[in-house]
């Protein structure tokens, strides 16, 4: 029976199942760093969603979609901006406000999309390299979103790394107190921080409405904005391992769908919630060792900043 | 402009800030010319501090005006001061536990050459002035001596006109105050102008050319420290003569000893904590054991370990020779053990929460305010009020939140709430700490007349005086081992010293440290 | 600029009035979004506050509105309890559908059985049911450090299949020419959770629900233990010096809310919903968050914003049937009404001063 799953078909559909997870997570993992506990990814996803459905459907250009997404998810985090980082709310709270607001919001706007088909995303065309047996079908002929998301794991690595506002983001995320006085500007900083984060869940959800689905479907994250959040844990605020994360859970995910498309014989119910449930398990193999888990997590994570002076 | 002025490199005139309820500076006027090590004395809450951040960009004064070599000064944020030739070394927040060394240098630094390069620099400095420290180790696990030095570099890179200093000795073993003296006289020569802040009489008579003290927000006096005797000094720090607390001679009790701890060694629950090591001592009823230390050698655990917050195995603690080894902080204070943490708002007591609450937060199950799990309010009320009234804690009430109280009055009423417990055992963490001199001179007394009255005493401090004031037999604390209990009669500040750890590896600046540091600043100007 | 300015004591008379001004702030703020939907402001703001209340079908919907409170009352103590101790329940949704399962299967196992000790039995059952399920991110979290966050929200998924299961599967109606779900319990009456006065909408739910009110106020106030919630989540360390453990209370916060979830479920799939389906769960479990904070976690305040939100459902349902107002916009509605409340707690914490440029007015009160 396993003989009936090609894996090259799966490591391909495996690279698209792990896309919209991995840009919500690459964003979340920049807002984390900066001390910011955003529980709102799904919400921000969803929104993103059907922002970028909508904007796609009505311009016939998925590139639209994928912007109008990007500016949707950021503008919903901008809200989560300004309470916890102007009004200074607990996080916690207002990251599940932002969640429930969306899920609401988002079925609210998409009234009129259900049915509808998006235009199709184009494959990216890397000429004979396309043809080059195994890696050609397996790696080269998937649409852009999914080597930008790749690129975007690169570019957030780099930028924590090697420049300065890397450095001084990750300074925040570690002590706001310090970096202030030190005279940095916090609030200002996690508030761009907090914005990417939108902008990257944003672009997320709109690949699962355009691409992976690709249709609008009220709920359609069905936790997939939880399960970038759980992945961020999993890779130790690493942006590599985010990807390694994120691509281990597509995988999960995509075998779980062979099997159910294969005729396995265990109840479609119960292979649906694997992801789910090999999403605990690598979050209590990761926590487990929780001296490294302490050392790697951001020391001011979800801590209120109010400067004093 | 007059010429004074020009010669000057700081000047001050009727600077004034005030909060709400509070002025912290009133009209506060002084000078500090290049070269001179100036003295800012003043007790807690005297408006030390809010005058640095003023000079240094992070507070902006309500009036008054700043000149720097006779042209107008107002930063209006760190990196302007920074960009004038001031630098800042901090008592407390501003370096990153989890970067590096070469990583928190760039934070303080405006234009920061590559980490390489600025790895380089920092060796060369550091070895120059006597400062060892490893670029690529991380903050989280330097002692605080070797952070301060951090501090230290990321100013001198900076290449200052003005360095500021923030009770830098706090930190400090008395031989590592020495060789930072040599460093701050060296730099001194070299023509920086340094901004000494401290409560430390005998520091600022051995170190400072000139001192502004400080009062409640107001300069009450200039002088020049070394014409003044210590006493005079601190009469104008405090506005009133202070007498030493006064001790009743000792009874000797008979009995197991009231606290013993053997071989006492758990691992730190913190992420950059220090773990203790086989620590052992005993400590009679009517005694004062005074336990010192560098911060960040174990302090905080030790305090954690005996409070029963960080379990042990059994036989570790014992009291009157029954085990608490392996008990909570509520068995052990059914067997007369009171704590009081170093960490008052959000340890020792709940920020957000009355009087009433904090008082039964510690206080249940010695007075016995809940019963069947319910909670006696109109006792607790009742405790709290006698705690108020008999240890002199001013506030509107009992029903105010602990976060609205000063700290001297909410560390009074942290320090009542324990001793009022008839305790048999008593553990302390920083009794003084941040607390002014009338209020500190009260806490001592009490904790001494309740070792006159039996009880068994451990107060662990950073306040060397302290702890040769009040205590009978004094030990140190390094890197989670301490050292034999030695009596406090006789011993000499050297010894003291030595039993701390001695200096961390350190050595006396060489001679031409200077050409170094001024290559370097003058390589990165290029 | 405006500046904050931490209040030495939070403020009570703030601390009070700021759910009353969110639920105004939300209510025009929705009038703008149900214009901007091309729908009347006012009478879709009528429809879904006024009229289920004192409208023209107001016999029908006032029974529904304790039919529907009492679930998100019940949850709702359970996870304040939590969040006052900084513990996040966020899977209430799935302990309240894993005790639906855990009663109804103790009721089917028994069919047709007509002893008087059945529904009790099915009471206990569901609600160790959400305990168990709760009791998964409280073993993995005192045992590994892992978020409960986390782990509750991603069993709400799992859940969500296992009932999707159960339908289909192991309680699925012999009788029901091979539908999914389960026996009806309208026809069971052992296992019937009935409404006790007729037109009230009270059922056993609903006396649940106020005793879990009044056991969590007198919790709260008078016991030991409510007294060491409150330490844990106003300063943790404290807590711990109080020597209150984490365990226990960890244990003791997310079980709590767990059997009640499970209670509600089984209280709900025993009365109004009458059976396991595959579309049981309901959203209360995410509803009872808000409700909880709209509450201010206080066990009065929850029983107020219980009733308050069980309004918006039934007047959601009533714009829907009239006003033609997609049932999406109650949801949106009330994630607007957690995001005013969270806005306007700042004024409960803080003050907020206008600061000029060169010199400070104090301002008073």
């Amino acid at each position: 029976m396993m003989g009936s799953i090609d894996p090259i078909l799966l490591i391909a559909s495996l690279m698209v199942a792990s896309t919209p997870i991995l840009l919500a997570a690459i964003g979340e993992l920049v807002v984390e760093k900066a001390g910011v506990l955003n529980l709102g990814v799904e919400g921000m996803m969803i929104v993103g969603a059907i922002a970028g459905f909508a904007m796609a459907v009505e311009s016939g250009s998925p590139l639209m979609g994928f912007l109008g997404a990007a500016v949707a998810g950021a503008a919903l985090s901008l809200i989560f901006a300004f309470l916890t980082q102007v009004l200074l709310s607990n996080q916690v709270a207002t990251g599940l406000a932002l969640t429930l607001f969306g899920i609401g919001f988002s079925a609210l706007i998409g009234q009129g999309y259900t049915g509808v088909r998006p235009p199709p995303t184009p494959k990216m065309d890397f000429g004979p390299l396309s043809d080059i047996p195994v890696i050609g079908p397996m790696l080269l002929r998937h649409d852009p979103m999914v080597y930008v998301s790749i690129l975007i794991i690169a570019a957030v690595w780099a930028f924590l790394k090697f420049t300065r506002a890397g450095l001084v983001l990750r300074a925040v995320g570690e002590s706001h107190d310090a970096a202030h006085a030190l005279g940095y500007k916090v609030v200002r900083l996690r508030v761009l921080a907090i914005a990417f984060g939108g902008a990257c869940a944003g672009l997320g959800g709109a690949y699962l409405s355009l691409v992976r689905v690709p249709q609008w479907t009220e709920g359609m994250t069905a936790g997939a904005g939880w399960i970038a959040l759980a992945i961020v844990v999993f890779a130790s605020w690493r942006p590599w391992r985010v990807l390694a994360g994120a691509y281990l859970f597509g995988g999960v995910t995509v075998l779980q769908l062979n099997l159910q498309a294969a005729g396995v014989a265990i109840p479609v119910q119960y292979l649906s919630m694997a992801p789910y449930l090999i999403t605990i398990l690598v979050l209590v193999l990761i926590s487990a060792d929780r001296r490294r888990a302490a050392q790697n997590a951001p020391a001011s994570l979800g801590r209120v900043f109010h400067a004093s002076s | 402009m007059t010429g004074t002025e020009t010669a000057q490199l700081l000047t001050i005139r009727g600077l004034t800030k005030a909060y709400p309820g509070v002025v912290a500076n009133s009209d506060v006027s002084f000078s500090v010319a290049p070269g001179e090590v100036h003295a800012l004395l003043g007790e807690n809450g005297a408006g030390k501090s809010t005058l640095v951040k003023a000079i240094y960009g992070l507070v902006r004064p309500d009036s008054g005006e700043m000149r720097m070599r006779g042209e107008p000064y107002a930063p209006t944020e760190p990196r302007a001061a920074r960009a004038a030739g001031v630098a800042m070394v901090f008592q407390h927040f501003s370096l990153f536990e989890a970067l590096n060394v070469a990583e928190n240098v760039a934070l303080g630094m405006e234009h920061p050459p590559r980490q390489r390069e600025l790895a380089a620099k920092i060796r060369a400095v550091s070895e120059a002035y006597g400062l060892p420290l490893d670029p690529s180790r991380l903050v989280g696990d330097l002692s605080a001596g070797e952070r301060q030095r951090v501090e230290i570099i990321r100013c001198l890179l900076q290449d200052p006109k003005l360095l500021i200093m923030d009770e830098p000795t706090s930190v400090l073993t008395p031989q590592e105050v020495e060789i930072l003296f040599a460093t701050l006289r060296q730099l001194s020569a070299e023509g920086t102008a340094i901004l000494y802040i401290s409560h430390k009489l005998e520091e600022i008579r051995s170190l400072c050319d000139s001192a502004t003290i400080l009062r409640r927000g107001k300069v009450v006096a200039t002088c020049t420290p070394r014409e003044v005797s210590a006493r005079d000094l601190a009469e104008m720090m405090v506005g009133t003569a202070l007498t030493p607390p006064a001790r009743a001679p000792r009874t000797d009790w008979a009995g197991a000893p009231a606290l013993e701890v053997t071989g006492l060694s758990v691992a730190s629950p913190m992420p950059f904590g220090t773990s203790l090591k086989g620590i052992g001592f005993t400590v009679a009823r009517g005694e004062v054991l005074g336990i010192a230390g560098v911060a960040g050698n174990g302090q905080d655990e030790l305090l954690l370990a005996l409070s029963g917050e960080l379990k042990s195995a059994p036989g570790m603690v014992r009291a009157a020779g029954v085990d608490l080894g392996d008990k909570g902080p509520n068995d052990r204070r059914r067997a007369g053990f009171v704590v009081a943490p170093e960490e008052r708002l959000g340890h020792a007591a709940a920020p957000g929460m009355s009087l009433v609450e904090n008082a039964l937060l510690s206080g249940w199950v010695r007075m016995g305010l809940v019963r069947r799990g319910f909670i006696d309010w109109a006792a607790t009320r009742h405790f709290a009020e006698g705690v108020v009234k008999e240890y002199d804690v001013r506030t509107p009430g009992t029903h105010v939140a602990a976060r609205a109280l000063s700290g001297g009055n909410l560390q009074k009423f942290v320090i009542g709430r324990e001793l009022s417990q008839e305790p048999a055992v008593i553990v302390i963490n920083q009794p003084t700490w941040g607390v002014d001199a009338s209020a500190a001179a009260s806490i001592r007394q009490v904790i001494l007349d309740r070792a006159a009255a039996g009880a068994a005493v451990v107060v662990i401090s950073q306040d060397l005086d302290e702890l040769m004031e009040i205590a009978d037999r004094f030990a140190a604390l390094n890197e989670g081992r301490l050292s034999a209990p030695r009596p406090v009669q006789g011993l000499t500040m050297e010894q003291v010293g030595l039993m701390m750890g001695g200096a961390h590896g350190m050595h006396v600046p060489e001679a031409g440290a200077a050409d170094v540091l001024h290559a370097e600043a003058a390589d990165a100007e290029a | 600029m405006l500046k904050l300015e931490r209040r030495p004591a939070p403020s009570r008379l703030w601390t009070a009035a700021t759910p009353v001004l969110a639920v105004i702030a939300t209510m025009i703020a929705g009038g703008l979004l149900f214009a901007a939907l091309g729908k009347a402001p006012v009478e879709a703001i009528r429809t879904i506050f006024w009229d289920p209340l004192f409208g023209e079908f107001a016999s029908y919907s006032r029974p529904q509105l304790l039919v529907k409170a009492g679930p998100l009352i019940l949850i709702a103590i359970g996870l304040s309890l939590g969040f006052k101790a900084q513990v996040w329940n966020i899977g209430a949704e799935g302990q309240y559908m894993m005790g639906a399962l855990f009663g109804a299967a103790t009721g089917l196992a028994f069919y047709p059985t007509d002893s008087v000790l059945l529904f009790p039995a099915m009471v206990v059952m569901g609600a160790f049911g959400g305990f168990l399920w709760a009791m998964i991110p409280a073993v993995l979290k005192l045992r590994f450090g892992t978020s409960e966050i986390l782990v509750s929200l991603m069993l709400v998924y799992v859940a969500q299949h296992i009932m999707s299961a159960a339908s289909f599967g192991m309680l699925r109606n012999p009788e029901g020419m091979g539908f999914p779900g389960s026996r009806n319990f309208q026809h069971y009456p052992a296992a019937f959770n009935s409404e006790l006065i007729a037109g009230t909408g009270m059922h056993w739910g609903g006396v649940a629900a106020l005793g879990a009110v009044v056991a969590a106020y007198v919790l709260l106030t008078r016991h030991i233990l409510g007294f060491h919630i409150r330490v844990a989540g106003e300063a943790p360390r404290a807590a711990r010096f109080a020597g209150v453990s984490p365990v226990l209370l960890t244990s003791i916060c997310l079980g709590t809310s767990g059997a009640l979830a499970g209670l509600a479920g089984l209280f709900e799939v025993t009365g109004p919903a009458g059976q396991i389906t595959t579309d049981f769960a309901s959203g209360y479990g995410f509803t009872a968050i808000i409700v909880a904070f709209l509450g201010r976690l206080h066990p009065v305040g929850i029983l107020l914003a219980g009733l308050l939100m069980a309004l918006t459902y039934i007047g959601g349902e009533l714009a829907q049937l009239t006003l033609n107002l997609p049932s999406a916009a109650v949801q949106a509605f009330q994630g607007m009404l957690l995001f005013f409340l969270l806005a306007f707690d700042v004024l409960a914490n803080f003050r907020i001063r206008l600061v000029g440029s060169k010199s400070v007015k104090g301002a008073g009160a």
